[in-house]
């Protein structure tokens, strides 16, 4: 649903108290927690409802009559009503759960692609895309001799689209990021979706980046798979989701074979159950769902657009903050208009290794990420080994950017 | 808590912005492997000229960070120049001091380890081990030297 009115500004105050391991001292010093993009903090709401829930419901969900079997179906079941809501689905059952996106992308590799993708088949890719995005189409390239194209990166950290068209001629999927993980940069995933169909190929979106930082709506990005992951979204690990339209995932074949993901089995064949629940083999993260239910509504509360703009202001305030103080010292990787990109902050400092810089800024209690970003495509398109990486999340302020400014001066002493 | 400057100590920061035996070998006659940490990106290509018995020269290429540049350079010193055995004795006990201050970390005191060589300056990488992450930096070019120095030992014909 949209809503048109201002958004209530995020209050990071009264937020950070949500978070019980921001109380958390390393070395003596505040923890300043810049690493949401690799896996987001949780809120006590996420952490309660869990405990509640092993407290006093847990049993396996779609199978007992008695009545916690019951209410542990019914909470699995309403988590994936608030995932559907949260990312604009038209039916919870075109929400399936899966372990993370990286699952995700490789239930559409292995299923619709299985079924769909031969020998000379295209599939389009970009040079952003994170590995959970890359191998699962180089191992059908590997294995059935697939063809795969990659819309490029131009030097702004933008797609480059001026070929898009001759690039997806004939091709029959376009998988790719609606949000760099490395660059931060935003893509215009409408635009390449329209262009995608115009040329008859399905589009899978990867979700990961984007949901955490803005309000996702499924059937305006005019997607056919898009895949989210739980525990960037302040939900728990293990577990993610797989949307896809519904007569796509009605026509596709089972994934993982087990129990729920059948109708029936006998010793010479089996049938699958209906959707979604075809995709869920074994018992499912039960526990895991309720929290990602608890993160969706602690989600919903603050609203979806005030977070986009807490962060946008946040990601500009960083990128002036770090450029002024620090001039040609400091590269920011990807584009510097913070309309263009999320809060993912790529940057060099120097010439002082990822690593070190990341070392250095540890006794400062800062966490930044240092390394390939699981994107190494990437990192040879900016020529670069690996980069600094700082990110940021509704629990994060302007102060806390300024201690990473502080911080990076430490390194000088080492490395200057 | 350890501190930074059980990592950085002077000896590895002058390896680090000084490197020794910086570059390439002709390939043949010298042998090359290149390393990889996919925990960060780095790379390191290690270049053995191997001389009968003895390891003539050595050379290095790639990028990593200060622990896993100056472990390749410190390498490169200790090894240039030893016969087979020697070098893969220094190995030996580089890893060795690597991995047991990595058990005891675990709190499994494998007692002390009789040094096979003494490790001079290399010992300054001791302190690597208090930062467990970061055993992968100093160890690739270890790792990768050995590799060179088995598939010089068993040609794949
Ligand atoms: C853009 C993107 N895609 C995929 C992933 C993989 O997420 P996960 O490891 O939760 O499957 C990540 C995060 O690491 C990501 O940032």
């Amino acid at each position: 649903m949209a809503i048109d009115a201002p958004a209530t500004p995020i209050d990071v105050a009264s937020i950070k108290k949500d978070f019980p391991i921001l109380a958390v001292e390393v070395h003596g010093k505040r923890l300043v927690y810049l690493d949401s993009a690799a896996s987001s903090q949780k809120p006590t709401a996420v952490l309660d409802a869990m405990d509640r829930y092993y407290e006093t419901t847990h049993a396996n969900v779609h199978r007992g009559v008695y009545t916690i079997a019951e209410e542990a179906t019914r909470l699995y079941e309403d988590a994936r009503k608030a995932m559907a809501r949260f990312i604009g689905a038209g039916s919870p059952s075109e929400v399936v759960f899966t372990k993370n996106v990286t699952e995700a992308i490789n239930l559409v590799a292995r299923s619709w692609g299985g079924a769909n993708l031969h020998a000379g088949d295209v599939v389009v890719l970009t040079e952003m895309e994170h590995h959970a995005n890359l191998v699962p189409w180089l191992q059908l390239k590997a294995e059935r001799g697939i063809e795969l194209r990659y819309l490029p990166v131009g030097e702004d950290g933008l797609l480059d689209l001026s070929d898009l068209d001759r690039t997806l001629a004939g091709a029959k999927l376009v998988a790719f990021t609606a949000m760099s993980n490395v660059l931060g940069t935003l893509t215009p995933v409408r635009r390449i979706a329209d262009a995608a169909h115009a040329a008859g190929a399905l589009v899978l979106v990867d979700g990961a980046q984007y949901t955490p930082a803005t309000a996702t709506d499924v059937s305006e990005l005019g997607v056919d798979f898009y895949g989210v992951t739980g525990h960037k979204m302040l939900g728990p690990t293990g577990i993610g989701v797989l949307w896809a339209r519904a007569e796509l995932l009605d026509a596709m074949p089972p994934f993982l074979g087990g129990g729920e993901m059948i109708r029936d089995v006998r010793l010479d064949g089996f049938t699958t159950n209906d959707v979604p629940w075809k995709f869920e083999a074994g018992t499912p993260p039960i526990a895991e769902a309720v929290g990602l239910e608890a993160a969706v509504r602690y989600l919903e509360t603050l609203g979806m657009d005030a977070v986009r703009a807490h962060e946008r202001h946040l990601t500009a305030y960083a990128i002036d903050t770090l450029t002024a103080r620090y001039g040609d010292d400091l590269r920011v990787h990807g584009p510097l208009d913070a309309d263009q990109r999320g809060g993912v902050l790529s940057f060099a400092y120097k010439d002082i290794h990822p690593h070190d810089l990341s070392q250095v800024l540890d006794e400062s209690a800062v966490c930044v990420r240092a390394g390939h970003h699981c994107a190494k495509p990437l990192m040879r398109r900016l020529g670069v080994g690996a980069t600094a990486r700082a990110s940021f999340s509704i629990y994060n302020d302007e102060a806390d950017v300024d201690v990473l400014a502080d911080a990076l001066a430490d390194a000088d002493r080492l490395f200057g | 808590m350890p501190g930074l400057e059980d990592l950085y100590r002077e000896i590895i920061l002058d390896h680090y912005r000084n490197p020794r035996n910086r570059g390439e070998l002709p390939v043949p006659p010298a042998h090359a492997e290149t390393g990889f940490n996919p925990l960060c990106g780095d790379e390191i290509t290690v270049y053995v000229q191997v001389d009968g018995d003895t390891v003539t020269d050595l050379r290095l290429t790639g990028q990593g960070c200060s622990i896993s540049q100056s472990s390749a350079s410190m390498m490169s010193t200790a090894v240039k120049g030893r016969s087979l055995e020697e070098a893969r004795a220094v190995i030996r006990t580089f890893k060795a001091m690597m991995s047991v201050h990595e058990a005891r970390l675990d709190g499994d005191d494998g007692g002390p380890v009789e040094p096979e060589v003494a490790l001079g300056d290399l010992e300054a990488l001791q302190g690597v081990v208090k930062f467990p992450v970061r055993i992968k930096c100093a160890t690739l070019s270890w790792n990768t030297l050995t590799q060179a120095l088995d598939s010089i030992a068993a040609p794949a014909s």
